[in-house]
């Protein structure tokens, strides 16, 4: 990263191969300002032809954390490490990760088993910059949650201090989040490209982390793209209609076990 | 004597807490306004070998709870609501991080499932209600929870799902494992009636203690855990690892092994949290298979492979 500090930083969460909206989000960061664009992992899951969203990162020189799912995939794992017990959750879970896993080139597989768990970058200058922390699930464990209402405040700044950072910055639960944590530091969960916010809105988000004047903001930015041509690929590939409907709806219809109460409750199904 | 006891502790295997994600509170103590057959720890009316906590109890492990890190409450007992304090004590709980009530809803007048969704709604944090059921018809839950039971529960579900909640149902299996679709299809449909119609539904692998113990059979003797068996094993598996439970009567090291002296590790949080679980009863052994059975969802369980 250049000379010029960092005020400007896109991060997008995970990308469950959804193409058309990584490619939309990352034209629309540029625009932005973004100096830096990095992602947050989960390439794969739940959309059409992995290899075309992997292809984009690796043309762009997007830096990458490593996912749970990428994980999985880079080591060709029997499943995605989401840990779901729930048979109907499972049942999907698996659908996704097989086609993931048969339609990932092996040039891709590579590239992913050199993503780190980690990326650290400070934003700002002088006695006011930033350290974050960019990680998956957690700082400490790649596929743990931290959803809104099942996280207590003081957790995250154990976890912040814990890690020496100000800014701690993951996805991994699909719905987009923050929290200021005091004397300016926050967390931020950037949610997921790859799939609606279970908002009933069909556009996905990503997050712009802005440091003006001492202070940092985190803006969630939604991101409008072709969710028909994205729906007619996963007709195509045999996908399952549970997933089409997710995107045209803007509803989670799988992987509703791991939701808390009130995130749930929020949705529809 | 106390030798031969202490080579017996020396030879279970140890395990340290990794990190206290989840803080229960025997809340209730052993007090319940049932009687289940299954109850592991044989909870009852008259069962009063661990009384309630106050709420100035639980105030207090809260306050040290935060600067351990803890992620998670989850209240049990007997049942929590018995506890006369129960609704002050969520309220507090509410205000640093999300609660799980372990519940029969047998005790849900619509007053209070309207307060407890008051409180639900004034926290950023989720309140859960864990709600037991075990079986799918008046005969089948009766037959374990005591006459009555079902159809109290049912309407606690009711009310709870009025207000707004989505509860969890947990249901001790008592039938084979391939049978499983079955029963949560009989599930679907009941809660249906209630008009629950996502619900979310657990299912529980049988602990062989306390009254259960006596109502289907014990563990055997080979049922425990050796240290070879935790050679490679995923540790964070096991609650104990991740969890501790606050009594009324000093802290243990999760909540199965109440009525085990030796699993009580401190009369404070902080002194338990610094000290091993002995996996030394057969009930360990059931977690070293199951897994985190105690927790809401998967969501905290297992580490990175
Ligand atoms: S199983 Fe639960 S409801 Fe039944 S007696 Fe024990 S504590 Fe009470
Ligand atoms: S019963 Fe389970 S959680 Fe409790 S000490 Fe034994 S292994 Fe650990």
């Amino acid at each position: 990263m250049s000379g010029e500090p960092l005020t400007r930083v896109a991060a997008l969460g995970g990308i469950y191969s959804n193409h058309q909206a990584l490619r939309v989000a990352i034209d629309d960061a540029r625009e932005r300002g973004a100096q830096v664009i990095i992602c947050l992992g989960d390439l794969g899951a739940f959309g059409p032809s992995p290899d075309k969203s992997a292809a984009i990162l690796r043309e762009e020189g997007i830096p990458v954390v490593r996912g749970n799912y990428d994980d999985s995939i880079a080591r060709g794992l029997e499943d995605c490490q989401c840990g779901y017990t729930d048979p109907r959750d499972n049942h999907y879970a698996r659908i996704s990760y097989e086609y993931t896993l048969a339609n990932t080139s092996s040039e891709h597989r590579e590239w992913m088993s050199d993503f780190p768990h980690h990326i650290r970058f400070r934003m700002g200058a002088g006695p006011e910059a930033l350290a974050v922390l960019a990680f998956h699930g957690s700082p400490r464990r790649m596929n743990e949650f931290l959803w809104e209402t099942t996280t207590p405040t003081h957790f995250l700044q154990g976890l912040a201090a814990g890690h020496g950072a100000d800014v701690l910055l993951g996805t991994h639960t699909g719905i987009h989040w923050s929290r200021p944590l005091g004397r300016g530091r926050w967390y931020v969960n950037a949610g997921a490209l790859g799939r609606p916010a279970n908002d009933g809105r069909r556009e996905v988000w990503y997050t712009l982390l802005e440091f003006q004047d001492g202070h940092l903001e985190p803006h969630f930015v939604p991101v409008s793209y072709d969710v028909e041509a994205l729906a007619d690929e996963m007709l195509d590939e045999g996908l399952p209609d549970e997933f089409i409907e997710t995107i045209r709806s803007g509803w989670w219809t799988t992987c509703l076990e791991v939701l808390p109460g009130k995130e749930r409750a929020r949705g529809r199904w | 004597m106390a030798r031969v006891e202490l080579a017996v502790v020396d030879d279970s295997p140890a395990v340290e807490l990794e990190a206290l994600d989840q803080l229960w509170f025997q809340v209730a103590g052993t007090v319940c306004n049932l009687r289940c057959k299954h109850c592991f720890i044989s909870c009852a009316p008259d069962n009063h070998s661990f009384w309630f906590m106050t709420r100035e109890q639980v105030a207090e492990a809260l306050s040290q709870s935060t600067e351990l890190g803890v992620k998670e409450y989850y209240f049990t007992g007997g049942e929590p609501f018995m506890n006369r304090e129960m609704e002050a004590i969520l309220a507090d709980t509410l205000e640093v991080g999300p609660a799980t009530v372990l519940t029969n809803a047998t005790l849900m007048p619509p007053r209070r499932a309207r307060r407890l969704a008051r409180l639900n709604a004034g926290s950023i944090y989720t309140l859960e209600l864990r709600v037991s059921l075990d079986g799918i018809t008046r005969e089948m839950n009766d037959a374990i929870r005591g006459e009555g039971a079902f159809d109290r529960c049912v309407e606690g579900v009711r009310r709870l799902v009025e207000e707004g909640f989505l509860p969890i149902i947990t249901c001790m299996r008592s039938w084979p494992e391939d049978e499983t679709e079955d029963y949560l299809e009989g599930f679907r449909s009941l809660l249906a009636e209630v008009g629950y119609h996502r619900p979310r539904i657990k299912i529980l692998p049988p602990l062989l203690m306390g009254e259960e113990a006596k109502r289907t059979r014990g563990y055997d003797e080979t049922e425990q855990v050796t240290h070879e068996m935790l050679h490679g094993f995923d540790l964070s598996q096991l609650l104990c690892t991740r969890a501790r439970l606050v009594t009324a009567r000093g802290v243990y090291a999760c909540p199965i092994l109440l009525e085990s002296p030796s699993a009580r590790l401190g009369d404070t949080l902080e002194e338990a949290a610094g000290r091993p679980a002995r996996l030394r009863e057969s009930a360990c052994y059931t977690c070293y298979l199951s897994g985190a059975i105690c927790s809401n969802t998967s969501s905290s369980a297992g580490s990175d492979r």
